[in-house]
């Protein structure tokens, strides 16, 4: 890094704000207070009475991944369903009763979850959550609802079929995972969700939305007490316990490159193999690496080697996945199909280089620097503290993860990055799937 | 002189507020460059934004991309800053940064904790006039640039009919032309072109310093005046006046056929008058316009038109774009159900139209926007990186901090009439633009569906 030996002529030189930074808390005054309902319920809180609102994150384990033999496809469309109508209100009359509370409810299902966003205003808040209470415990899903939300999954799924970046990541997912979930995707396919019935729809909420796969946070303007009696209201209804967990996916990809003919002037690429799970103790050290390597930032190795020396792409990334079931260790970029070939060869030198070497001394002091840095940052308002905070239940994280997370990171040795490095990055095993119509691949 | 507003708030007496209402502060340095202060001290961080009124529809003839080309090269380094270090010695103090162009403004920013502000103003007040930039630096930026357009919009031909269709909506007005340029002439960009895009726009009377978050007004004023201060203004700014819309007096169509379209559907927009300083109104009447007609998924006119009372469409959707120095765009979008033409969902989109001109919004719809544009500025306080952009997008387009404060009770003082009336007038077919998205091959379109239940009601549309 023999760039900052000239950053002497700026005010602050970056050895006095590592140390700083590193003593940054997370929040000035983030305090996070558990709260246990009457009923059961535990819920993560940060109390912050500034603003007249409060945001609630509700995450389900299981998503997508739970959806019966012959049914992909169900679980997401009937998360799609949660706001077309509930008792005596319709689809249009549950918005309408929504948008006059001015209470805004999402409801989606991803890959290991199904998640559930509210913001309630502190004036109404009693009549919001009565609201999202019905939509979650006792949805109509009548049939001309499923029917027309039917068809929205189906056109998205059309789109995805002639959408490289898609093509791409599904295939990756085929050769990946063999018979589990995870090789389909989430939404389903053209046939399976065609075949959706509404007593299919019915088994998936039952089997998706049950009390002994949920996690709870809130934060803005409300207090324990509120929170606790809030808590057993929500979720007064729902079943005690939900479908089985699937099986951990079976892992069949092997290393190469695999072309799809796609006709557009720029590939997309997806590469990987194996990652690392989340509760590895190798998992800071592997995430320092994945940072060094294809982190979001400019200086990442991958954007200065691909991007900003050679031009061979807008952006590239990697990113370090841990799933339920299974851990991959993913790249992305696009580029021209006359450059593909060049670029995947920079991403393979690269990967060997960093599997080989490890990060130097000023690389790994510059990234603890930027991840203990930016660390508070994320913690920017009610609803990201709110899905932070939902995020470390489920991961099983500490209540103090917030505070010592930053000591975590500053903890790595180098002599932890060179072990690790050898670990995750496994030259040798990538595979390159390239959607698009490349040249000398 | 410190001039300090506190927002003054439509919702100050129907919702309970917390006494602790944002407060912003502006002032003006000797050199020209407007300063906007915007306090959050709920935690200690802070963003840096500038922003430059120069944007894509300030390019010259033959240069189109110029500007968002130099929005890249600008992360290149000074002879303070080593060449590409300018994000990595942001990322190494622990925070980020990225920057956007549009068509009337060029933006940077930074998020960074809130005792860095100091190196960040330092950085962005050296690159504002010391910018270092090599051939090769221009050579290997613009391959990436051309990546960038690729990436964007030469593989979506949505993007691809998108250009087309804005490029047929503005006869003379250079937003009729793409931010990131048209291929030929972005590979025609030179390292000339961009240093002198750089020289004549990127000085402190043609700028926009917008600090918010766990600041006050005078640490802001001490260090803006230390690292800005200095900077000279450039004389090459003027009035930005661009080449203006004729009358518009033929209704446009077109047709963009591709085989990697999947769903076909119908995207038009008319010309539309956008926000002005001192006269909010009209655009006030078309947001809430868009609003009723299609923002909403189940309750907007358009959703209970074609989607619910009949099914012609998966999907509808309306749009009104004000945020502009020069006219605007109002724009509406229809996907088709699997087997619907998209002849007939047209016929259906504008049956819906003229019943809405017609009879005006429903007034139970009416007020439930009323009453979300009220909780919005709540929900707004939260995200002060958010009041920090529509801030600085604001000021960039010409509109005064009182214009901004004043918006929501523009939005909130608009009638049912109003609204109905700028239906009517922005409805206009000779102001229009209507494009089909479709397939050449008939046999890739979507399939009839299988169910009787999701069969379209054709003959409702048809009449």
């Amino acid at each position: 890094m023999m760039p900052f030996l000239r950053r002497a002529v700026l005010a602050l030189p970056l050895v006095l704000a590592a140390v700083t930074l590193a003593a940054l808390p997370a929040r000035a005054d983030l305090a996070i207070q558990e709260v246990k309902s009457p009923g059961g319920i535990t819920a993560w809180l940060v109390e912050d009475h500034n603003i007249p609102f409060v945001s609630l994150e509700i995450l389900f384990k299981g998503g997508t991944s739970l959806d019966a033999p012959g049914k992909r496809g169900a679980t997401y469309l009937m998360a799609a369903l949660l706001e077309e109508g509930t008792g005596d209100l319709d689809s249009q009359g549950f918005a309408e009763a929504r948008d006059a509370l001015a209470a805004s409810f999402s409801f989606s299902a991803s890959t290991d979850t199904l998640a559930v966003s509210a913001r309630m205003l502190t004036e109404n808040r009693d009549q919001a959550a009565d609201l999202l209470h019905r939509a979650l415990v006792a949805p109509r899903f009548d049939q001309a609802a499923l029917d027309r939300v039917r068809e929205q999954v189906l056109t998205g799924l059309r789109s995805d079929e002639k959408d490289p970046g898609t093509i791409a990541a599904r295939s990756f997912d085929r050769l990946a995972f063999g018979d589990h979930p995870y090789a389909t995707p989430g939404e389903g396919t053209l046939d399976s969700v065609a075949a959706l019935s509404r007593d299919d729809i019915l088994a998936a909420h039952q089997g998706a939305m049950a009390l002994d796969r949920i996690y709870v946070s809130a934060a803005g303007d409300i207090t324990a007490a509120e929170l606790s009696a809030l808590l057993d209201r929500l979720f007064d209804g729902l079943p005690a316990t939900g479908a089985a967990m699937p099986e951990p996916a079976p892992w069949n990809l092997s290393p190469g490159v695999t072309v799809e003919d796609f006709p557009s002037p720029q590939s997309v690429v997806y590469f990987g193999h194996r990652g690392i799970p989340r509760d590895d103790p190798d998992f800071f050290a592997a995430y320092i690496l994945n940072e060094a390597m294809g982190g979001g930032r400019f200086s990442a190795r991958l954007m200065r080697e691909v991007r900003e020396k050679r031009g061979l792409t807008y952006g590239i990334g990697s990113y370090l996945v841990p799933m339920d079931h299974a851990e991959l260790y993913l790249g992305q970029f696009s580029a021209s199909n006359d450059k593909v070939a060049e670029a995947i060869g920079v991403v393979r030198t690269e990967w060997a280089r960093v599997a080989a070497e490890g990060l130097s001394e000023a690389e790994l002091a510059e990234i603890k620097t930027y991840l203990t840095g930016s660390y508070p940052l994320r913690f920017s308002g009610n609803g990201p503290i709110a899905d932070i905070l939902v995020g470390m239940q489920m991961q099983d994280l500490p209540i103090d993860y917030a505070v010592t997370r930053n000591e975590k990171v500053m903890a790595v040795t180098m002599a932890d990055i060179r072990r690790v490095a050898a670990r995750i990055f496994l030259p040798d095993q990538l595979q390159f799937v390239v959607v698009g119509q490349p040249s000398g691949l | 002189m410190l001039l300090r507003l506190t927002l003054a708030l439509s919702a100050a007496l129907l919702f309970a507020r917390a006494g602790q209402a944002e407060t912003v502060t502006s002032f003006t340095l000797d050199n020209g460059l407007d300063v906007v202060v915007i306090e959050d001290h709920r935690a200690p961080v802070v963003v840096q934004m500038i922003w430059y009124r120069a944007g894509a529809a300030d390019e010259a003839p033959g240069k189109s991309g110029v500007a968002h080309f130099l929005e890249h090269l600008m992360f290149k380094g000074t002879e303070k800053i080593p060449p590409n270090a300018f994000s990595q010695m942001i990322e190494a103090q622990g925070g980020d940064d990225n920057a956007f162009t549009s068509w009337d403004y060029t933006a940077y920013f930074q998020r960074i904790a809130a005792d860095r502000l100091d190196l960040v103003m330092e950085m962005e007040a050296d690159r504002m006039r010391n910018l270092r930039m090599t051939e090769d630096d221009v050579t290997t930026e613009r391959q990436v640039i051309l990546e960038e357009r690729a990436q964007r919009i030469d593989t979506d031909p949505g993007a691809l009919m998108g250009e087309q269709l804005r490029a047929a909506q503005y006869l003379n007005h250079r937003y009729g032309i793409p931010i990131i340029g048209w291929r030929q002439e972005m590979e025609a960009l030179s390292h000339d072109d961009a240093l002198a895009w750089y020289s004549r726009y990127y000085a402190p009377n043609n700028a926009i310093l917008v600090i918010a978050g766990d600041v006050t007004p005078d640490q802001v004023r001490t260090l803006a005046e230390k690292y800005y201060g200095p900077i000279q203004p450039s004389d090459g700014i003027g009035p930005r006046i661009r080449p203006q819309e004729p009358p518009q007096l033929a209704e446009r169509r077109l047709t963009f056929s591709d085989d990697r379209v999947s769903n076909p559907y119908v995207y038009r927009t008319y010309l539309a008058p956008e926000r002005d300083p001192g006269d909010q109104k009209e655009a006030a009447a078309l947001t809430i316009l868009a609003a009723l007609l299609g923002g909403d998924g189940q309750t907007s006119h358009l959703a209970r038109a074609l989607q619910f009372d009949t099914q012609i469409a998966v999907y509808t959707e309306a749009h009104y774009d004000g945020g502009s120095i020069d006219d605007g765009t109002f724009g509406l979008i229809v996907v088709p159900a699997p087997g619907v033409a998209l002849a007939v969902a047209e016929a259906a989109l504008d049956k819906a139209l003229a019943d809405f001109v017609e009879n005006g919004p429903d007034p139970a719809a009416f007020e439930r926007i009323k009453t979300q544009i009220r909780a919005s500025e709540i929900y707004a306080r939260d995200d002060v990186h958010g009041l920090a952009r529509t801030y600085g997008e604001e000021l960039a387009i010409g509109l005064s901090i009182q214009d901004i404060q004043d918006w929501d009770d523009i939005l909130g003082a608009v009638t049912i009439e109003e609204v109905r009336a700028a239906a009517a007038g922005v409805l206009d077919p000779s102001q229009s633009v209507t494009g089909w998205l479709v397939n050449p091959d008939p046999d890739a379109a979507a399939p009839l569906p299988a169910s009787d239940a999701t069969a379209p009601a054709l003959e409702e549309t048809t009449e």
